[in-house]
């Protein structure tokens, strides 16, 4: 026999949706490296939190935003993943998947997440251009498209996901209806009165809602144009969402000759017929169940993650699961059988005004069912009370009005058992929570939700694990979220600090924490700098700049590079440079052996790989060049970037080449909240990309047009329009004026462009229009370049702050 | 086993809430001081992507890694939740206003 070299078992996860990723998580937890994984996602990019489509589509949240798994995490836990391909066929024999593009891979376990697929009534027209279902972010962008170019909306499905996307699109502007089949929506999670109110909610909110609606016909020709219903009725429609249910997605598990009925058919461990193929997830059939909530997904991740990697020999157990309606504004739960029989008893309870009503059924003094609408708070503890069979004989009374009857003060999460599910979703109890809180100190619900993932899923039991922190840590819970605080330092905000670094006259980092009472004797690296830049920004002729509040960078005047070598950046006025200048940078780069010469984005040149000790040297020769510092490395002005003008373009009407040269003379060695960049164009072609920049200034015929707050990077966002001026004198003076204002009110690490949204542009508009204001900020921020304007290279080439480019010592 | 105390230079060569570098053959080692003139030495490497902790803001008895925001433990080189790693120490004190770096006897 060969000897064959030891080697990783290899996993294959087909479907990359909650199930699958979390399936993952839950392995790796328990044997990380034991397995070479391969995912398959039909889906183009990671895993994303789809219960979060709808606050998506009504414009709540981002796509990234929900997205639970990026690239990177596949790459940090060494996955390979494969976006973007359908996984068509299983090779059993040979345990081998295949792609549709034809990529295969081999597996000695094999786990199916194939999820659901939306059910499509088959009527005539259903595959008319613009109807569509609702079942992944690809959906979401089609809404969002059509809500853009078209009007009138039909959703045929009055049930969660139907009326979440009902409620989305009429958030976007389209007149929408809701087509539901039966008499009342919602039918498996609510009762008729509490669906009823319902309706009228949704009325209010401007949506039709017919009810036993049912539909003949899609009607259009290249693309629908309305809606036929069996009565005769006819609805305009520009777009058809069909959202009246999902179905197991068994084709693979079909094809490959597993056993199947509704879904993909699993035992007690989540193991198909194929003992070497796992499934988890929306595709599966458990005893004849089927599912479409998340909570009970997760469970099954946690027994074939037992399973698999010969952790326990767990075992499924179907629980009791809750539904919580995601439509913003309507507080509402439902859980358990709340229908009732012979053998049972309702208690329900009604405020027609406040639009609350409740219903308990209870069966042999215990709670098996609730239905809560418009007051939804106490779910946690009825939820509770359904899974643990609680003998309820004692608490009959006053069950209706919840945990805390006669308290006064409202119930909240304390009354609840340690046992009680806090987060459905991820099945986190209370006890896990608090125990979490106070074994690692937790103070936020961020901190509480990387450490259990409670609230990390759909987001609704977010107030409650908040009023358990508050709860858990007492008086040193910050009940007041709306401020950011400058770090964990303090509870103050960036706005109050500067407030007082004003008005108590305060002059010097250790009189700020002594003053405000910072809960650290020096501060950390976030607040530390902060406050370096406000006292700078306040005292400009007074303040001492302390270079050990300051990052690496600004401290070094250099960019540290990941090898711990420096990038060295000249300024380059207007991006013009010269063979002189030019000349000098190449005896530079060759007396120092600097490895890496790169032209910048911003038309300068970096100097990248000079070795930290050879700093005030490279510096001294570019300063005998005429050369100085390009602040490439700070919160500071960096590039003021040009196109060449009317001096030489045919189309140029202005020397923005000059306007920038002056622009950047006025500007530079300033010190900003965060990195500004400028830029100035001759014409509106725009060759300088003014318009992405935090102050661009762009020729007219008539003079210059002048842009703030945009932004290229991550999150590109297009400049505003500040004001049209005619000389280039203004041009000067609004720049002036503007770098100011947002000296003064941007917080620290605050760009322009989330300052300007954070302010609104009108106020920068409105400040910058009144002369006065515009003339005293300008004369503010030219007293302060007084003290700036000094060229640091220079300064450290003469000798100071020796001590940052020398060793301590040398020892052989 | 410490084998020797060496002689790196004074405390007031390295000033408060900064660090300076010890060279040596194998590695650097970054010497802080504290504002209450504490003096902690540890090897100038980050257990996280080996970013030059020398060159961190100091503050309190930690220090932030420039690269990755990190925060060390400078008494003991530890990263402080929820990072995890651990940067090694190198035994330091201060003796008439020297400070003495313990080396391998090796």
């Amino acid at each position: 026999m060969n000897m064959i070299a030891p080697r990783r078992n290899r996993l294959v996860l087909v479907g990359n949706g909650m199930a699958g990723a979390r399936a993952l998580e839950e392995i790796l937890q328990r044997a990380p490296g034991e397995f070479a994984i391969t995912v398959f996602g039909a889906e183009p990019h990671g895993c994303y939190n789809r219960i979060m489509l709808s606050p998506v589509l009504a414009g709540e949240k981002t796509f990234e935003a929900i997205t639970t798994h990026p690239r990177e995490w596949y790459e940090q836990n060494d996955i390979e993943l494969i976006a973007g391909e359908e996984v068509v066929s299983i090779d059993r024999e040979a345990r081998l998947v295949v792609g549709a593009n034809g990529t295969t891979r081999p597996y000695d376990a094999l786990i199916l997440a194939t999820g659901s697929n939306p059910v499509v009534i088959p009527v005539p027209g259903h595959k008319l251009p613009g109807v569509i279902s609702f079942r992944d972010i690809a959906d979401v962008d089609l809404m969002l498209q059509a809500s853009r170019t078209h009007k009138r909306a039909v959703v045929i499905g009055g049930g969660l996901l139907g009326l979440e996307a009902a409620n989305g699109l009429a958030r976007n502007g389209m007149d929408t209806t809701v087509l539901h089949l039966m008499p009342t929506l919602m039918e498996r999670q609510l009762d008729p009165v509490s669906a009823g109110l319902l309706k009228a909610e949704l009325t209010r909110r401007g949506m039709t809602v017919l009810t036993e609606a049912n539909t003949k016909a899609i009607i259009g020709e290249d693309r629908v144009t309305g809606v036929e219903l069996a009565d005769g009725t006819m609805l305009q429609a520009d777009l058809v969402v069909m959202a009246v249910g999902i179905r197991p997605n068994t084709t693979l598990a079909k094809s490959a000759g597993l056993d199947c009925g509704r879904g993909v058919q699993v035992d007690d461990g989540m193991r198909t017929s194929d003992p070497a193929i796992y499934a988890v997830g929306e595709c599966v059939e458990h005893r004849g169940a089927v599912f479409g909530l998340v909570a009970p997904l997760y469970d099954m991740a946690k027994i074939l993650a037992d399973r698999i990697t010969r952790t326990a020999e767990s075992v499924y157990e179907p629980a009791v699961t809750g539904t919580r309606l995601k439509v913003t504004g309507i507080d509402m739960f439902s859980a358990g059988d709340f229908t009732g029989d012979d053998l049972t008893e309702d208690v329900v309870f009604r405020d027609a005004a406040r639009g609350v009503h409740k219903k308990l059924v209870i069966r042999d003094e215990k709670l098996i069912g609730a239905v809560l609408y418009g007051e939804a708070k106490d779910s946690a503890w009825y939820f509770d009370l359904i899974r643990n069979g609680t003998d309820i004989s004692d608490l009959r009374d006053t069950l209706v009005f919840g945990p805390s009857v006669g308290g006064g003060e409202a119930p909240g999460v304390e009354s609840l058992p340690d046992t009680a599910e806090i987060c459905g979703c991820n099945g986190v109890k209370k006890g896990t929570i608090l125990t979490a809180i106070s074994q690692h100190k937790l103070t936020t619900v961020d901190a509480v939700r990387a450490r259990t993932k409670a609230s990390a899923s759909c987001g609704s039991c977010t107030c409650q694990v908040e009023a358990l922190l508050a709860h858990a840590l007492g008086s040193d819970f910050d009940a007041s979220p709306k401020i950011k605080a400058v770090c964990k330092c303090t509870a103050l905000g960036h706005d109050a600090v500067r407030a007082a670094i004003r008005a108590q006259q305060l002059k010097s980092i250790p009189a700020v924490m002594q003053a405000l009472g910072w809960t650290t004797p020096d501060g950390c690296a976030s607040c530390r700098p902060a406050l370096n830049y406000y006292l700078l920004c306040e005292w400009p002729a007074e303040y001492r700049d302390d270079s050990r509040s300051r990052f690496v960078n600004e401290r070094m005047h250099a960019n540290i590079q990941k090898d711990g070598t420096y990038s060295v950046i000249p300024r380059m006025w207007g991006g013009v440079t010269s063979a002189a200048e030019l000349r000098a940078i190449a005896d530079v780069v060759d007396k120092y052996d600097i490895p890496t010469v790169k032209v910048t984005g911003g038309q300068r040149i970096d100097l990248l790989g000079v070795r930290k000790e050879q700093l005030p040297d490279v510096w001294r020769d570019l300063n005998d060049a005429g050369m100085v510092s390009g602040h490439a490395y700070g919160k500071a002005l960096r590039t003021v970037k040009t196109c060449v003008g009317s001096e030489w373009c045919r189309f140029g009407t202005q020397d923005s080449t000059a306007m920038g040269i002056a622009l950047e003379k006025m500007t530079w060695g300033s010190w900003t909240p965060h990195k500004t960049k400028m830029a100035v164009s001759g014409c509106p072609r725009n060759c300088a990309e003014a318009t992405i920049k935090d102050f661009g200034a762009i020729a007219t015929e008539a003079g210059w047009d002048l842009y703030v707050g945009g932004n290229g990077g991550i999150k590109v966002r297009v400049t505003d329009l500040l004001a049209k001026v005619t000389t280039e004198e203004a041009v000067l003076e609004y720049a002036a004026a503007f770098m100011q204002l947002y000296r003064e009110e941007g917080w620290y690490l605050e760009r322009t462009a989330p300052w300007v949204e954070r302010v609104g542009i009108d106020h920068v508009r409105s400040v910058l229009a009144d002369p006065a204001q515009r003339a005293s900020l300008q004369a503010r921020f030219l007293e302060s370049q007084r003290y700036a304007q000094q060229d640091p290279w220079a300064e450290r080439a003469a000798g100071a702050e020796a001590h940052e480019f020398q060793p301590l010592a040398v020892v052989s | 086993m410490i084998g020797v105390w060496t002689d790196v230079g004074a405390l007031e060569d390295i000033p408060r809430l900064r660090s300076r570098v010890v060279t040596t053959a194998e590695v650097d080692i970054a010497v802080f001081r504290t504002a209450d003139d504490k003096v902690f030495a540890l090897h100038d490497r980050c257990p996280h992507k080996a970013g030059k902790l020398s060159q961190g803001i100091v503050h309190g008895d930690s220090v932030t890694c420039p690269l990755h925001n990190w925060v060390i433990g400078l008494a003991d080189g530890q990263a402080k939740e929820p990072d995890e790693g651990c940067s090694r120490t190198v035994p330091v004190r201060v003796e008439n206003g020297r400070i003495l770096l313990g080396m391998d006897a090796t």
